[in-house]
């Protein structure tokens, strides 16, 4: 973990979701941080809260869900809290974002040229003209070919790889220091995603832009990612360094989730896979939500909920961990 | 451009000669027309001079090309009930109908698409549901009733507009316009109103359905994720991507408005075309009648026209032809 002072605080955040059969809570208790220039990898299966996270973190929740509890600090100033506006100004300024599927995130009728431009001139004190000349280099930053040329196109000019490079482009034009990427690379084609995972990689690196990457897709993450939460159920499981959730884990469903990558070197007869599947928010078990699918699972787990504690190189949210529990 | 817009014109070509035949039908085989010119007294030479005269003694083709290059030149002929040439009754009656409807659409388009825009926004505020419950009311009133109250209330009991006509005009070359006398345009109010409110809560809720649709787009999202206002975001990103439909409704009911003010221009003796239309009919006067059909088809062609331009101008994706090179 980075010793520099974090960029990005999330401490105990609860997201709820008031519906007519009662409130189902979306996250809860999520704390975790990021350092200046650090790439933090948001694993877990659909549903899981990633997504949610991070649109917690830029302000931009559906209605009607909301952030009940717990606090969200950037550089140590809580944003959580703020207005509307005060919100706004954060967003694209100081965290970018980068959507799922670069089909639908661009307006289908306005040039790219246009939508980076608004993008600058809203954050930074440019006129239009400079505006312009900065978006085409930044078309020619994230790899479009002829970039004066293409910078009047429209988004349906562009392929599904090349705009998901404009997209990364719009999210970095303003050189926010945190940019949340949701799923950036899943809607892409394989050979296109090592591409663009490459190109997000290289121009974090370059700009000192801390990332929180939320992907299901592991290989990304170990190819990417500094450290890893993984989530489930909505709420984090297990964080640490990407090697040692990758290779270590040690929580027994970040362990599962990682004995069923297909490994490249040998032929397995089957996969390993996790029997069962996440609980719906509205049926969460008592104790550990993982407990109804967990190998390893004991009288305390059914009865007691796991905080994240030290576990070996990793912090776990699991009873096994605990040098206090008496595991019969 | 120029090769899309030509092919449109001959698109519009066969249309507009499918309506010519349908009046000319109508004015051939409705009625009498040499025993309505003629009265009751005659003699048969009388009725074979009108008849030659009129060309009624022509074979049908001959008679309908007649009319098709008479037509192409603005010439109708005689109305029965005037005793004047059509084009010209036409061209005095079409500023009051068309000022009307442009008034009326105006009105419609102004008001309803900021309403329509608000509803979107804010789904569950007091104001919004007003306007929906408003808006219920304007789509299943009918016109003359609509009508007769604002009469009522404005005109009667108010007093502070006037019931019919057209009040004072002033007349511009051929056009005669009420816009720019104050009893023109006070007398101008009230129809415009009645002629509109259709059309501007049908805007209205097409431009909040539509509203609704788009703020739920990645692209919206993006939008407010990269921190633009929310002006910028609601008119500019999210009310852009609504037009393509709305501009359809638009023409359309553009062309509904102009012919079908009728009802509109009887409520308010608004000396127009429709009130023009509607007494040619208890007369069977068809010249006037035919002329009036063709014109109410150039009109709906020449928006048709417009609305596909207008597309052309709003939605990039529909520019075919314009590539820029490939992917």
């Amino acid at each position: 973990m980075s010793n520099a002072a974090p960029l990005l605080q999330v401490r105990n955040l609860r997201v709820e979701f008031p519906t007519r059969r009662g409130t189902l809570v979306a996250l809860d208790d999520v704390s975790f941080e990021i350092a200046p220039g650090e790439v933090l990898g948001v694993v877990g299966e659909s549903g899981a809260g990633k997504s949610m996270t991070g649109a917690a973190i830029i302000g931009l929740l559906e209605p009607p869900g909301r952030i009940a509890g717990g606090q969200i600090l950037l550089d140590g100033r809580r944003i959580d809290n703020l207005r509307y506006e005060e919100m706004r100004r954060i967003r694209g300024k100081e965290i970018g974002a980068i959507f799922q599927d670069p089909l639908t995130t661009l307006n289908p009728l306005y040039t790219v040229g246009r939508q980076l431009a608004e993008t600058m001139t809203t954050h930074l004190p440019i006129g239009p003209a400079e505006a312009r000349r900065r978006a085409i280099e930044w078309l020619e930053l994230v790899g479009i070919p002829a970039a004066a040329q293409r910078i009047d196109s429209y988004p349906h000019e562009f392929s599904g790889g090349m705009r998901q490079r404009v997209v990364i482009a719009l999210a970095l034009c303003a050189e926010p220091r945190l940019i949340v990427a949701d799923e950036p690379t899943t809607a892409l084609d394989v050979s296109i995603q090592a591409q663009v995972i490459a190109l997000l990689k290289r121009l974090a690196r370059e700009k000192g832009t801390a990332m929180m990457l939320v992907t299901h897709d592991m290989g990304v993450i170990a190819e990417t990612a500094d450290r890893v939460a993984v989530m489930y159920a909505g709420r984090i499981v297990e964080i640490g360094p990407v090697r040692e959730v990758v290779k270590h884990a040690n929580h027994p469903y970040s362990a599962g989730l990682m004995a069923s990558i297909p490994p490249l070197d040998r032929r397995v007869e089957r996969l390993a896979q996790i029997d069962g599947a996440m609980p719906r928010l509205s049926a969460i078990p008592e104790g550990c939500a993982y407990n109804p699918r967990c190998p390893q699972v004991f009288e305390k787990c059914r009865r007691q909920r796991p905080e994240l504690m030290d576990a070996a190189t990793t912090r776990a949210a699991c009873w096994l961990f605990d040098t206090e529990t008496d595991r019969e | 451009m120029f090769a899309f817009i030509l092919s449109r014109i001959l698109q519009a070509l066969p249309v507009m000669f499918t309506v010519a035949l349908i009046s000319f039908a109508m004015f051939a085989y409705v009625g009498d027309p040499v025993a309505i010119m003629l009265g009751q007294d005659y003699t048969q030479a009388q009725r074979d001079a009108l008849v030659a005269e009129l060309g009624l003694d022509q074979p049908f083709w001959v008679q309908f090309a007649t009319f098709v290059v008479n037509a192409a030149q603005g010439e109708f002929g005689l109305s029965y009930r005037l005793s004047r040439p059509v084009a010209e009754l036409i061209a005095e009656r079409a500023p009051a109908t068309l000022e009307l409807a442009f008034t009326a659409a105006g009105i419609a388009l102004l008001v309803g698409v900021p309403m329509g825009v608000y509803t979107g926004l804010y789904r569950n505020s007091w104001l919004s549901r007003f306007f929906l419950t408003f808006s219920l009311v304007g789509v299943s009133l009918p016109t003359f009733l609509i009508g007769i109250l604002l009469i009522l209330v404005f005109a009667v009991w108010l007093g502070w507009l006037p019931s019919f006509g057209r009040g004072d005009t002033v007349r511009i070359g051929f056009w005669t316009t009420g816009f720019l006398t104050v009893s023109g345009l006070k007398a101008l109010i009230l129809p415009a109103i009645t002629l509109g409110l259709f059309q501007l809560t049908l805007i209205m809720r097409l431009v909040r359905a539509e509203m609704l649709e788009v703020l739920r787009t990645d692209y919206i999202k993006f939008a407010r994720a990269r921190g633009l206002p929310n002006r910028v975001v609601h008119f500019g990103h999210a009310l852009k991507n609504t037009l393509v439909p709305v501009i359809t409704m638009v023409g359309l009911q553009l062309g509904a408005i102009i012919a079908f003010a009728i009802v509109t221009e009887t409520v308010f003796q608004w000396p127009g075309m429709g009130l023009l239309f509607i007494q040619s009919v208890g007369a069977a006067d068809i010249p006037v009648m035919s002329a009036y059909l063709l014109l109410i088809a150039l009109v709906f062609v020449t928006i048709n026209l417009i609305v596909d331009l207008l597309y052309y101008a709003v939605d990039p994706r529909l520019r075919i032809g314009r590539g820029k090179g490939g992917h």
